[in-house]
């Protein structure tokens, strides 16, 4: 069963310091929910995890199943099992989606094992249709002109096709309509077992309406600063973050607060 | 200056080159009148790439004779490559150094009139046709010493005609292979599509040789008349040592369309310019470039789509990569002339570096003598960009997988358009070998 394990994490940006001693435990078959208003520091601990080589760790520790994770460059953290379903997917004009996706395939795989064509073939129209995407969407290059909500059901398929041990997905459900939003859903629960755990950062209670999350977090000044079950999100979504800053004693809540 | 300019060959190697070939007088007197040009006229000056100390005129062979072919099996195995030797139908020519090696046509073709033929025999069999095209609305020999002395010295090439309301569905292909490694090529080429034709012309330079001294100087004059259609695409891949200079030009006429897709993958200094002048109203031109520089080579692409008729329309993409301490400079032209109303001309150039001492430079011009036209133009230079790097590399795919990605994706334009599975599969192993 994978574990992922932050430990008092550190993260700097263009020297400025986001995250400033951050602790969490994501174990295979959990998932976890992170909530927080805008700029405290989410997308900065996913990154910090998959390694941006933007975000330096200047404290703290990651690791994966006990093995060093910020001793590994990005790509050997995914083929160690992680995967960040990004707030803002990169366009890539000329490779398409599928390409990438058996290129991705492959490096896990490694030289000598690389998935056959007919099989890869089969594994992506079976994704596909899962998650209802248009067969074009293979061919067309690595989401380039795809549409916001098109961009992250293909960050989704990524995840299908990659099963990785733990994912971290950021943003997922902003800009979806609730169609989109029940198959990104479903695209997540399908991976749902005891092999697999999960990071949702959301803004939202109506995605933890159709993935139920274990635990719920909320960040704020690039902390963890609560957390709770599934109850948590919904006081959130009723009442917003003011009891929790008032509970606390925080007047701002972004990271610019100096502690 | 140390530079020898004074021209290797005199009037009467010209005369006995061209009788012995028994050219009609016509071209010998164009010849002759070519090398007085060439002694006086200067070179021409591409925009930001001094070449005054290149050479283009001093080189060891003139003509060497090979053998044809008696089957295309004798060919090289990198030659093979470009063929698709199990296709029955095929319209292929391939030049040895000099020599038509090898020719053919489909009998359906030949019964509709196309002609598909090396120059000299074209110049022989349909010498008024080629006449009327030969250096007189596309490319003029009196342009500059590189263009009179490529007439003086014509010794190869092709013509191509397919008359009105022909239809070419098998593209024509042409490889033009230098074996010997200090044989000059003055190479030229005419594609003439008649009205409401159409038709797909394939060429590939290839040098057997890794590393040659040689002078090649080719002139490609393509002509789409009224509401013909023409898709030219090339795969350049000469040899380190090779000075060329490559002039394709198109004249489109009424409602013609012209379309290049050029891979651009010599491995010597190079000039290379595209012009596409859509004379015609209604009148198309669509020209994709990419490059790659390798090595210490300094290349210079001058791109341009002139609008003369009204309601035409230009576009031009470029995109190079650049690597080790190569030079390519990117001059990209779109000149929209006074009474070309309603016409559109835009243009994308797009530079990649991959190492420190790269160089590479794009830059846009926009001509325009007339008010009612739209037009745009987007440049960069630039490197990988990290944040494409990162999504790939998240995904697991190790950096230098991910880089030969995007770098494949940026010069992709070129090679989606090749219509030849062979050719486009060659380009992409180029590419592989050059960008690595
Ligand atoms: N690359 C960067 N360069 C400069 N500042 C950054 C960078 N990345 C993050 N920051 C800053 O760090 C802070 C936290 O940003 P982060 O993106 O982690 O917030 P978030 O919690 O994900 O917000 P949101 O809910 O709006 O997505 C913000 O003030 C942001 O401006
Ligand atoms: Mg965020």
């Amino acid at each position: 069963m994978a574990v992922l394990t932050i430990r008092d994490l550190h993260v700097s940006v263009e020297g400025k310091e986001i995250l400033k001693g951050v602790n969490l435990e994501v174990k295979g078959g959990e998932i976890h929910a992170i909530m927080g208003p805008n700029g405290t520091g989410k997308s900065t601990l996913s990154s910090a995890i998959m390694g941006h080589p933007k975000y330096e760790v200047t404290k703290g520790s990651i690791t994966l199943d006990g093995q060093d994770v910020l001793e590994m460059e990005v790509d050997e953290r995914a083929r160690a099992g992680l995967f960040l379903a990004m707030q803002y997917p990169s366009e890539i004009s000329g490779v398409t989606n599928a390409d990438f996706l058996r290129t991705a395939i492959n490096a896990r795989l490694g030289e000598g094992n690389e998935i056959s064509l007919m099989k890869f073939i089969r594994k992506l129209d079976e994704k596909m249709s899962f998650l209802e995407m248009n067969p074009d969407m293979a061919h067309r290059y690595l989401n380039e002109g795809f549409s916001g909500g098109e961009k992250k059901r293909n960050e989704i398929l990524q995840l299908l096709m990659l099963e990785p041990k733990i994912a971290i997905l950021d943003e997922i459900d902003s800009g979806l309509d609730i169609d989109a939003l029940k198959i990104v859903s479903k695209g997540v629960n399908e991976m749902r077992s005891s092999d697999f755990g999960c990071l949702i950062i959301t803004h939202y209670q109506r995605l933890l309406n159709y993935i139920t999350p274990d635990y719920v977090h909320v960040m704020m000044q690039g902390r963890i600063v609560k957390s709770g079950g599934p109850e948590l999100a919904q006081r959130l979504e009723a009442e917003g973050y003011d009891w929790i800053k008032k509970e606390l004693g925080i007047e701002d809540e972004t990271v610019e607060q100096e502690v | 200056m140390a530079i020898e300019t004074k021209l290797p060959f005199d009037q009467q190697y010209v005369r006995t080159f061209s009788e012995g070939r028994g050219e009609p007088s016509w071209l010998l007197d164009l010849r002759l009148q070519a090398l007085a040009k060439a002694e006086e006229l200067p070179l021409p000056k591409p925009d930001k790439t001094k070449i005054d100390k290149w050479n283009f005129t001093q080189f060891a062979n003139h003509v060497v004779q090979s053998a044809p072919l008696s089957s295309l099996e004798e060919l090289p195995e990198a030659v093979k490559a470009l063929i698709d030797l199990n296709e029955e139908a095929k319209n292929l020519y391939v030049q040895r150094d000099h020599t038509p090696a090898y020719l053919s046509l489909s009998e359906d073709l030949k019964q509709k009139g196309v002609i598909f033929t090396d120059i000299f025999t074209a110049v022989r069999e349909h010498g008024e046709l080629v006449q009327k095209y030969f250096m007189k609305d596309g490319v003029q020999v009196d342009e500059h010493r590189l263009t009179a002395l490529h007439a003086a010295l014509l010794n190869g090439g092709v013509f191509v005609y397919v008359p009105k309301n022909v239809e070419v569905q098998t593209p024509l292909q042409a490889v033009y292979i230098q074996e010997k490694e200090d044989t000059a090529l003055f190479n030229h080429i005419i594609v003439v599509a008649e009205d409401n034709s159409k038709v797909a012309y394939v060429e590939n330079y290839i040098s057997l040789a890794e590393e040659a001294n040689a002078v090649v100087n080719i002139v490609a004059e393509v002509f789409a008349n009224t509401n013909a259609r023409v898709f030219f695409a090339a795969v350049d891949h000469l040899a380190k040592g090779i000075t060329a200079y490559v002039n394709r030009r198109g004249i489109a006429g009424r409602d013609g369309r012209i379309e290049w897709a050029l891979g651009l993958m010599n491995d010597g200094d190079t000039v290379s310019e595209n012009i596409t002048r859509l004379i015609g109203d209604g009148s198309y031109g669509d020209t994709k470039t990419v490059v790659v520089g390798r090595g210490k080579q300094t290349q210079n692409f001058t791109t341009s789509v002139i609008h003369y008729g009204k309601h035409t329309e230009g576009y031009i993409l470029k995109h190079g990569v650049v690597k080790d301490s190569a030079t390519s400079i990117f001059n990209g032209i779109g000149k929209i002339e006074h009474g070309a109303s309603k016409s559109n001309a835009e243009q994308e150039s797009r530079v990649l570096m991959l190492n420190e001492k790269a160089r590479g430079d794009a830059n846009p011009i926009l001509l325009i003598d007339e008010d009612d036209v739209t037009a745009g133009h987007a440049a960069s230079v630039g490197r990988v960009d990290p944040t494409q790097l990162y999504y790939l590399m998240s995904r697991g795919i190790p950096k230098a997988e991910a880089e030969r990605l995007i770098i494949h994706g940026f010069l992709a334009p070129v090679v989606n358009e090749i219509p030849l599975e062979s050719v486009k599969k060659q380009l992409i192993e180029i590419i592989e070998r050059k960008v690595k």
